[in-house]
């Protein structure tokens, strides 16, 4: 048996020992203790959500627009909606625990300054918390799936290729919001998150092609991340891999790298400096 | 000279141009149960939070166990139990999966804590409490589980920042017995308090801090020696009337302070120069005969009282 002192020295040598102490699942197992007297209602809408888009659009307003050209060939328009409604599933999941959730913990609960006060670093607290987010994200496009393909809605068996990238997704979205959520301090502040997100999932070609806009705003939508993440999700789905499929995936790195990067920043400058 | 556990030479904090602790210098010995005692604002909790490693010094040096915080947080922080001023348990969890949890924070092997989580519910009398959330609990009852979950990685250091405050009396008393407990132990203990009673009962030794600077240190018992006298009469003659009086009670001792509903008198015989004072026919409304306690030495060292 090691005690504390001696875990903490075995470590004390490596490369940024300060931020990082190698046991961010200790984070991740403290998600999953909570979660098991946590209430399930908000959990389940995020999931029921997009299932109700899928119908109401899918079904209701197929039957209106019939067919449409995807970029990828042209399909039944719930075929259409289906990746970009687990994209934006995948999304919401991460973002939900990422932002307010995060911010409860940061600001009310003084947790994360609990957490630092014992040899975890920032690092392990970001990585934790990211992780457990993308986790929900995970546990949405699985779901999701589940009720689509018995729907034949999912064109072939490489489309299972979309869970990890609907994770993948989520990673970026997860460590982005937890590090925008990092720097707010008010309601306020945490209220123009819900402001920015609802246009953006809307509007980012989950129910139609942006191809519709005018280019300039064809231009600025794929400047976001949803319509990214949603084309990512997109191109797996009907298995049409192309540059832009790298694009996505590279844009989704640099949201990764840069959340986590500012995130652990963040927390050393509230909680250690 | 017993091993000093901490060390501290011209530690220095600015947060701009504001100066949270001013050039301190101290040591804490092993097994010591050392006092920063001083009001709000002293610079004690960021005296704390740089021992704790939770904090970066701006000038100065400070050494605990022998390793520099900056460079070894994480070394020094698994030494160390941190007992906040503001409760931070987690409120989505139980008592004893808040202890297991902690302890795994610490890299501590499920096996190890399931046993100590025993002992801890024993110590801070929670048992009955074990599976309750949180929010169920009584104020009392929160800090000894802080106190507790500090103690799951069986630390070397136990920080305690303002432990008491907020608690009713008789809360108090059950935490101190605690904290008792754990000195004999041999735990070494490092404590905040703007409560003299507190520091008196707890400290072996303390200093006295004033906007940042340590004003005076020793035992409680040695300052109270040092600066201040044997007995204090309090008396009182009315807001009126106190400031007509004072210029005649000032010739009659060494030492007098006017406080806004009182006048102190410091003396070696209190009951002596009541009588003196009742001979002069001045005949206070109260008065009080007392024991010299810290809050004097405060008074003596800033001029102004502990609790403003």
């Amino acid at each position: 048996m090691k005690t504390a002192v001696e875990i903490a020295d075995a470590r004390a040598n490596r490369f940024g020992h300060q931020l990082y102490a190698g046991r961010a699942r200790a984070i991740l197992e403290r998600g999953f203790i909570a979660l098991r007297s946590s209430t399930w209602v908000p959990i389940a809408t995020g999931f029921v959500e997009p299932v109700l888009y899928l119908l109401a659009f899918g079904y209701g307003m197929s039957e209106l627009i019939g067919n449409v050209d995807s970029g990828r060939g042209t399909v039944d328009y719930a075929v259409f909606i289906a990746p970009g409604l687990l994209a934006t599933s995948a999304m919401n999941g991460a973002i939900y625990d990422s932002t307010w959730n995060v911010f409860f913990k940061l600001n009310e609960s003084k947790l994360y300054q609990g957490m630092l006060a014992t040899p975890l670093g920032p690092l392990d607290v970001a990585l934790g918390e990211i992780t457990w987010a993308l986790l929900r994200g995970l546990s949405y496009a699985i779901a999701f799936m589940a009720v689509t393909a018995p729907l034949g809605l999912v064109p072939g068996i490489s489309a299972i290729l979309a869970i990890p990238a609907a994770v993948f997704i989520a990673f970026g979205f997860a460590s982005f919001g937890m590090a925008i959520t990092s720097y707010f301090k008010t309601y306020q502040q945490m209220g123009m998150i819900n402001i920015v997100l609802l246009p953006m999932f809307l509007f980012s070609g989950s129910l139609y092609p942006i191809s519709v806009y005018p280019d300039w705003l064809e231009f600025l939508i794929q400047l976001f991340p949803s319509w990214h993440g949603i084309e990512l999700v997109r191109d797996i789905w009907f298995g049409y891999w192309d540059a832009g499929t790298f694009i996505h995936l590279g844009y989704f790195c640099v949201m990764i790298v840069t959340g986590l990067y500012f995130t652990t920043r963040r927390l050393r400058n509230l909680f250690m400096r | 000279m017993p091993e000093s556990l901490i060390s501290a030479r011209g530690l220095t904090k600015k947060y701009g141009d504001f100066t949270a602790v001013d050039a301190i210098d101290f040591d804490v010995a092993k097994g010591e149960s050392f006092g920063l005692l001083g009001p709000n604002g002293a610079g004690k909790s960021t005296t704390m939070r740089i021992i704790a490693a939770t904090s970066q010094r701006t000038s100065g040096s400070i050494s605990i166990l022998g390793r520099d915080p900056e460079e070894h947080g994480p070394q020094i922080r698994a030494h160390l139990g941190v007992v906040p001023q503001q409760d931070n348990l987690d409120g989505e969890l139980t008592v004893t999966e808040n202890l297991f949890i902690y302890g795994r924070y610490f890299g501590l092997s499920k096996k190890f804590i399931r046993n100590k989580i025993e002992e801890l519910l024993d110590f801070a009398q929670l048992q009955e409490k074990r599976d309750s959330k949180v929010e169920a609990l009584s104020g009392g009852m929160k800090r000894r589980l802080t106190i507790a979950r500090a103690l799951v990685s069986e630390p070397d250091i136990l920080m305690l920042d303002e432990p008491t405050t907020g608690l009713d009396p008789q809360a108090r008393h059950i935490l101190w017995d605690r904290l008792f407990r754990l000195k004999e132990t041999g735990v070494t203990l490092v404590i905040t308090t703007h409560f003299m009673d507190e520091a008196e009962q707890l400290c072996d030794r303390l200093v006295v801090m004033d906007k940042g600077k340590i004003m005076a240190e020793g035992s409680p018992l040695e300052l109270i020696k040092k600066y201040s006298t044997k007995e204090v009469l309090e008396v009182r003659f009315g807001s009126e009337r106190n400031k007509e009086v004072a210029p005649v009670l000032r010739d009659m001792c060494s030492r007098i302070e006017e406080l806004p509903d009182r006048i102190l008198m410091y003396v070696e015989d209190g009951e002596a120069l009541l009588e003196e004072i009742v001979a002069k026919k001045l005949h206070p409304t109260t008065s009080l005969v007392r024991r010299s306690s810290l809050e004097d030495v405060f008074l003596r060292l800033t001029g102004r009282s502990l609790i403003e």
